[in-house]
């Protein structure tokens, strides 16, 4: 008797729907045949045998949601051996439906505006909509590269939008980021308003002359004639197990540009809100996703206007004794942390950087000067980093306030390891920020 | 099976090397392997095949994690390409790699283990899937980024005309990958230095879910070196024997320092892009067309029962292939993960 269990259909999935068995119980199975079809959070994937023999007991009914990777779903008698067919689906208890990110509630200061009413929304949807929304405001703007309209997105951000604005704005590109990044540099220059999506911001790399040299410096160099209104985004940092050439934080590369502006956002409020900002502004802007944050599901304004500023961080939890400031999916590991420290007495303030370049420091600053010590948190590797920036900056303005030297927490100084045990030791934990702040309070 | 049959004549193997355009010349008469070399040839493929047949189950079961690309369907490249090389010469391809490595005589315990992010792994479980090297079987790895492989396999060719040894190199990519513009100023270096270079585009139609008719206008792929004059042939991926021949040929013009060659190989992926390709751009009549009709392995059998291999040498064969897999499956289970002070080793090397 084989069994059959739950298989792991993507690097991030750790439970998915069982939507439909195509075998019956009795059937004889093949190697390769389609046993059963599998939602997870990215697609419907159908999931072939690998074992031979007769389905002898299916242990997970169809339509059964939230099913664990590794769950038994169903059991295969070998071919020579006796086949008791009991033909009783078992439903498995839904795990805990996917984790809703802890909303600053009641402790969050008030947004830039009231937006009134939210929503729960997932970041994918967000970033999807958010594209939607000005595509159909602006006939000038439009979505590039690879995978982005008949796949729908490698990582399903873009569903849906070749069915509604056709192939002459949503546009598949050959595996060419310097090609098409150049090309839509060009058309920026021309006025039109390119959203350029890599796959991984690990690929823009092949692309890094055109966003440096081309994109950023055009409006100087030109004495101001020609900007380039243009978007490049995708996911950033670190997913899950994918090893050193696909896990980087390229927020302190871009950080670095004059000429550029930096985004990063966290809750799926922050991903609209700031990408209808970044698609409508004149600049070249990098927006750097997450791809661990595409699930998540967060409140967001439900009010059709609803945007961002660029340029202005976000108070998610006020505190007195330390200011902990962040960017993107490490804004959640700080809030962790900062429920962990508030058991043991200590209240933390949280800052969503949200805009990387240009830095809201001033946010930064009005904290420092109330809770006296500052800890950075950021994935990437410290040396030159975003924490590095921040704390500089923090020194030269408002060094008299502090009570104790800033504190970085970031990324282990080296190329991200595959093994399961080394990443866990290479990326920041709340734990960690838990650690640094005791050092200092 | 007419079909495999009708494939496996050997005199059809020099038709079968089709060439074209500058590649006129590049034709031979090989004949098909030997019995002996066919049967290796045959049992190399059937190790890759259940080598990836494992490593998908084990991701199933959460052992193996991030990106994991199957090799399964185009195992006759690897092993045909690498019959015709010779002790020494060097190899490189992309992430799709577990398949080159095996090929190149790498024990499957220590990719398996890589595999699954252990000790015992190539790279110590630092590399994974995507990223593992060996210097002694002269496999340079293992690259993530599309196309990049193709500017180090030239300058790994360079090295070999610089030393003046008679090393050739092999620099595989996709039909995805044949697009990126390094690969394009690669060809230009190459001819312009004429370096021992063999360029390998295994065309399995597809780069992730862009099939190769959206991705590029050239209509022919071999000819893609042809502004540089590189000579390129189109070869039949799902036939050992024909990449054999094919690779004879290319390998003896790059060692009389003829300057790179380009085989353009017609192959077919059976599996999705990686594990978590729900592979909607294509049929299931179209995958399983080419499993029935055009497989590699059931085409060398069907050639090796012609020559008169019977079912005990298969059953041999299969035995000592399922052996080694369960083995490398053990290892890659038991073999610790990697010391936490690994973590800090190997970012520079210290003097
Ligand atoms: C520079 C770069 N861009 C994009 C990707 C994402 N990506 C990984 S594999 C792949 C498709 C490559 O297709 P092909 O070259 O045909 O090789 P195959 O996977 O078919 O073996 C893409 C787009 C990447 N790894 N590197
Ligand atoms: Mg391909």
């Amino acid at each position: 008797m084989t069994v059959i269990l739950m298989p792991a259909l993507s690097p991030t999935m750790t439970e998915g729907k069982l939507s439909r068995w195509l075998k019956n119980v009795g059937d004889t199975i093949k190697a390769g045949d389609v046993l059963a079809e599998i939602e997870t959070d990215k697609a419907t994937m159908e999931v072939e045998a690998v074992d031979e023999g007769t389905l002898a007991r299916i242990l997970v009914a169809e339509g059964t949601e939230g099913v664990a990777v590794n769950t038994p779903i169903a059991e295969l008698a070998g071919e020579d051996g006796s086949v008791s067919v009991a033909p009783l689906p078992v439903a498995v208890a839904p795990v805990a439906a996917a984790v809703v990110a802890v909303a600053p509630a009641a402790k969050a200061l008030p947004e830039d505006r009231d937006w009134g009413p939210s929503a729960p929304l997932t970041v994918r949807e967000a970033l999807r909509d958010a594209m939607a929304i000005e595509m159909r405001a602006d006939g000038d703007v439009f979505l590039m590269g690879e995978e982005v309209a008949q796949y729908q997105g490698a990582y399903k951000i873009s569903q849906g939008l070749l069915d509604e604005f056709g192939p002459k704005r949503v546009i598949d590109t050959p595996i060419t980021e310097h090609g098409f990044a150049g090309m839509a540099v060009g058309a920026a220059m021309n006025g039109l308003k390119p959203i350029v999506e890599f796959m991984t911001f690990n690929f823009a790399m092949q692309a890094m002359d055109h966003i440096i040299n081309s994109a950023a410096k055009t409006l100087y160099m030109s004495g101001g004639q020609m900007g380039c209104p243009i978007v490049f985004r995708g996911p950033n940092g670190a997913a899950s197990r994918v090893a050193a050439q696909h896990s980087q934080c390229y927020a302190s590369w871009y950080g670095h540009v004059p000429g550029l502006k930096v985004v990063a956002p966290w809750s799926s409020a922050d991903a609209k809100g700031l990408l209808r900002a970044a698609i409508r502004d004149p600049n070249p802007v990098i927006f750097l996703e997450n791809e661990i944050l595409y699930g998540q599901t967060f409140e967001c304004p439900t009010d059709p206007d609803f945007v961002l500023p660029i340029g202005k961080a976000k108070v998610e939890r006020v505190g007195t004794h330390v200011t902990l400031v962040a960017f993107s999916i490490m804004v959640g590991v700080a809030m962790k942390a900062a429920e962990a420290l508030a058991e043991q007495g200590i209240e933390a303030e949280v800052i969503n950087l949200r805009t990387l370049r240009p830095l809201d420091i001033d946010t930064v600053v009005a904290s420092v000067k109330k809770t006296n010590r500052i800890v950075t948190v950021e994935e990437g590797w410290p040396y030159a980093g975003i924490g590095a920036e921040v704390n500089m900056q923090v020194i030269e303005q408002c060094f008299d306030w502090l009570d104790a030297p800033p504190v970085r927490v970031h990324g282990a100084d080296v190329p991200l390891p595959y093994a399961a045990n080394l990443e866990k030791l290479a990326l920041p934990q709340a734990d960690w920020v838990v650690a640094a702040v005791r050092r200092i309070v | 099976m007419a079909q495999a049959a009708e494939r496996a004549k050997p005199a059809d193997k020099a038709k079968r090397a089709k060439s074209r355009g500058v590649a006129a010349k590049a034709v031979s008469n090989q004949p098909g392997l030997p019995k002996e070399q066919l049967l290796r040839g045959y049992r190399d493929m059937l190790l890759i095949r259940r080598f990836e047949e494992k490593a998908g189950q084990l991701y199933g079961m959460g052992l193996i994690g991030g990106f994991c690309h199957l090799y399964i369907g185009q195992e006759a490249v690897v092993v045909g390409i690498q019959m015709a090389l010779g002790e020494g010469d060097e190899v490189i391809t992309s992430y799709r790699d577990h398949g080159h490595m095996l090929a190149t005589g790498m024990e499957a315990r220590g990719v398996m283990a890589e595999l699954t992010g252990r000790e015992g792994g190539y790279s110590r479980g630092k590399g994974g899937s995507m990223h593992m090297f060996s210097k002694e079987r002269n496999f340079f790895g293992g690259h993530g980024i599309v196309g990049a492989q193709v500017s180090l396999g030239t300058g790994l060719a360079f090295s070999n005309a610089y030393r003046g040894n008679d090393r050739v190199s092999v620099t595989y990519f996709g039909d995805g990958a044949s697009s990126q513009g390094q690969v394009f100023e690669s060809f230009n270096l190459a001819a312009l230095m004429k370096l021992p270079c063999i360029y390998v585009i295994e065309n399995n139609k597809y780069g992730m879910g862009t099939s190769v008719e959206r991705a590029t206008a050239s209509h022919d792929l071999s000819q893609n070196g042809a502004p540089w004059g590189i000579p390129g042939v189109q070869v039949d991926g799902m036939d050992v024997e024909a990449m054999h021949a094919a690779a004879e040929i290319a390998v003896a013009h790059c060692r009389a320092g003829k300057g790179p060659y380009l085989l353009e190989v017609k192959t077919y992926r059976y599996r999705g892009h990686s594990m978590s390709d729900p592979a909607r751009y294509r049929s299931r009549e179209e995958v399983q067309k080419m499993r029935t009709e055009r497989d590699c392995i059931e085409g060398a059998r069907h050639r090796l029962e012609g020559l008169g291999v019977d079912e005990a040498a298969f059953k041999a064969i299969d035995d000592e292939v399922k052996r080694i897999v369960q083995d490398s499956a053990d290892f890659a289970q038991s073999s610790p993960e990697p010391d936490p002070s690994q973590l800090w080793t190997d970012i520079l090397v210290e003097r």
